[in-house]
């Protein structure tokens, strides 16, 4: 036993130095972001990179600043991009990824030489894509001059260069919005809750839906976050990036559907042809259901890459284009070339909490999972 | 000609079975479409690549050159070529010591698990997701204070201290099916902690590193973050060096088209060889191994 201690010594002692490692280097430099972020740090020019710079706390400010302040009606498109390119960046590598897949599952010849074409982009970084994807993408070449190739007009779309949007939305509207999704989102778990017979959670789900609905009817008309409306909506000129990022991803979903439906047994389709299933049916009621927990392992893992992306938006259309522009490649410039830190820290945080939202409840399911299991 | 009777053909045996069958052709026509849209980027790569800065025009952007060009590789070369060192410093030494670490971490939390174990190794993934940004400031001064600010230690040092949490998830998951028994026999025999790994688990290993090497190098050469941030120019790596050739207007596209060739081959050419490898580490980024 003596002799099995001192393994045991050994192994925590192996690995003390990552966790120390990783606890100053992510939870420690975590919690001096958001320190810097609640202080004025660099808002002052003059004391941005003096030797002992004075730095004094200013609470929320800084927050404060990006969600209402009139300079930083950049920060709020980048936000509304971030959503749009999200949006369309999961649907489009999810959806190509899957047709890639379903159609390498029907064993055509060459499978191999297939999956590599399609893969090949993962190996290539975001700056080489965007460096080829923006030459692609010029105004009157590339893809617009596509069409000449067969003979026909050279076509106008302006890829990465339209300040031109659609689905504008006065941000001022947002605060309601946000609690009537939220509202309804309560709502759901409140009704699911009620069906499976929970009823605190029930209780609790619902009077918190009817709060924030009540706040929404009644409160949310009248919260101005800007003196004037200002619209923020989809910028035509994201599709050029989407686009290429859906290049660069969608081999990655390819490779995961197609384990999983390499996964699924051959007996089960049979079976489910012998129940009278035709092909539409057999893939509708037996291999999607079969393959939704890869979609939602897929979309968390590419929901964290699309709110972090900015080497793509930086390599297609320059740190300086706002229509485009990304919370990341924002937090990178204003920290890094106007040197305001406690604004760029705030931004970091920002963006670190929305990459929790999605990222923390899947660490936890799947670690309660396997620890159920052990 | 209606004379001559042909003579009775007589059907081939077994030829009424393939049928011309249109859901076989239909499928490789959608293969070969998807095709066309992951090659035509590389085709207007190379065709750019080889032109002549003079040859270049928006109106002929996809045709091919009538002579190749090598001079644009050259160039880019000249220009890029010592960034290609870094890269290739860097990636070599930030790879193989958080793969050394990660081993030995996997093999810690897989086969000398304690209680928390899981919980601490949820806490040491979710550095694999954190957005950059939110450590960017305070990584910038601490390599700053230790005096590595500019130099590829710094770099280093990052890409391995991030790196740990996807080397040290890709060992445990591969050591997990290193079956305990063979452990516990080991034991008996009174082998211990780095007996055992040295033994047992080192010579198992091999898959597993070389999933973790692929991963780790292609993701430090390709990083931009860090390296535009915690470098200067002499130390700068080849994608911040490719996002400078790119970003300026005046110079012609055959340039960095061929930067951009010379930024993709190292990487490329793991993908192309040891490309099954490639793809188990990406999968193994999913989390569950």
């Amino acid at each position: 036993m003596k002799g099995l201690s001192r393994d045991r010594l050994w192994s925590v002692l192996v690995l003390l130095p990552s966790v120390l490692l990783l606890a100053v280097f992510v939870y420690g430099f975590i919690g001096r972001t958001v320190a810097v972020s609640l202080t004025d740090w660099g808002n002052d020019p003059a004391q941005a990179l003096a030797l002992n710079p004075v730095i004094r706390p200013v609470g929320l400010a800084n927050y404060q600043e990006l969600f209402t302040g009139f300079l930083q009606v950049r920060f709020r498109q980048e936000l509304v991009n971030t959503l749009f390119f999200t949006v369309f960046f999961i649907a489009g590598t999810l959806g190509l990824g899957l047709a890639l897949a379903l159609l390498l599952d029907r064993n055509p010849r060459g499978e191999g030489l297939w999956r590599t074409i399609f893969l090949f982009p993962m190996s290539l970084s975001f700056i080489v894509t965007g460096t080829i994807w923006r030459w692609m993408l010029q105004p009157q070449g590339g893809l617009n001059q596509f069409p000449a190739v067969l003979g026909l007009p050279p076509g106008r779309f302006e890829w990465l260069s339209s300040t031109a949007s659609i689905w504008g939305l006065d941000w001022n509207r947002v605060p309601l919005l946000t609690a009537a999704v939220v509202a309804l989102a309560l709502g759901v778990v409140a009704w699911r809750a009620a069906r499976a017979g929970n009823r605190t959670r029930t209780l609790v789900a619902g009077a918190c839906a009817l709060v924030l609905l009540g706040w929404a009817v009644f409160v949310g008309p009248n919260v101005q976050l800007l003196p004037a409306p200002e619209v923020h909506g989809f910028n035509l000129a994201l599709v050029g990036i989407i686009l290429a990022a859906v290049w660069q991803m969608s081999g990655y979903t390819m490779a995961l559907y197609l384990a999983g439906l390499r996964g699924i047994p051959e007996e089960l389709r049979e079976a489910a042809r012998v129940d009278g299933a035709n092909e539409v049916g057999l893939y509708r009621h037996v291999v999607f259901p079969l393959l939704s927990p890869i979609t939602l392992s897929a979309m968390i893992i590419l929901g964290h890459i699309s709110l972090k992306i900015f080497d793509l938006v930086y390599a297609m259309t320059g740190p300086d284009n706002t229509y485009t522009s990304v919370p990341a490649l924002n937090m990178y410039l204003t920290s890094f070339r106007q040197n305001q830190f406690a604004l760029g820290a705030a931004i970091g945080t920002i963006l670190l909490i929305l990459v929790a939202f999605v990222i923390v409840p899947y660490l936890a399911s799947a670690f309660r999972r396997e620890e159920g299991h052990a | 000609m209606t004379t001559t009777a042909p003579p009775v053909t007589t059907a081939p045996p077994a030829a009424v079975p393939h049928r011309p069958r249109p859901r076989r052709a239909g499928l490789y026509l959608l293969l070969a479409l998807a095709t066309l849209f992951f090659l035509l980027p590389v085709y207007l790569l190379l065709a750019t690549a080889f032109k002549t800065p003079e040859a270049i025009s928006l109106a002929t952007t996809w045709q091919w050159p009538r002579d190749l060009n090598w001079a644009s590789f050259r160039e880019a070369w000249a220009k890029v070529g010592g960034n290609v060192g870094n890269s290739l410093l860097l990636a070599v030494s930030a790879t193989a010591l958080s793969a050394v670490l990660g081993s030995l971490n996997g093999y810690a939390l897989s086969k000398w698990t304690f209680r928390g174990a899981n919980t601490l190794f949820a806490l040491m993934l979710f550095g694999m997701f954190i957005p950059y940004q939110a450590i960017l400031i305070p990584l910038f001064q601490f390599i700053k204070g230790l005096g590595l600010y500019g130099s590829l230690g710094g770099l280093i040092l990052a890409h391995v201290v991030y790196g740990l949490p996807i080397t040290t998830l890709i060992f445990r998951n591969y050591y997990a099916e290193v079956p305990d028994a063979l452990v516990e026999a080991a034991t008996i025999d009174g082998a211990g902690f780095w007996g055992i790994y040295r033994r047992i688990i080192l010579p198992l290993s091999v898959p597993a590193f070389v999933v973790v090497v692929i991963w780790e190098f292609t993701q430090i050469w390709n990083e931009f973050l860090f390296a535009a941030t915690l470098t200067n120019t002499s130390s700068q790596p080849v994608t911040y060096a490719l996002s400078q050739l790119a970003g300026g207007q005046a110079v012609s596209w055959n340039l960095p088209m061929a930067g951009a060739i010379l930024a993709a081959l190292p990487t490329l050419l793991v993908y192309v060889l040891l490309g099954r490898y490639f793809v188990r580490g990406l999968l193994a980024g999913s989390v569950k191994g």
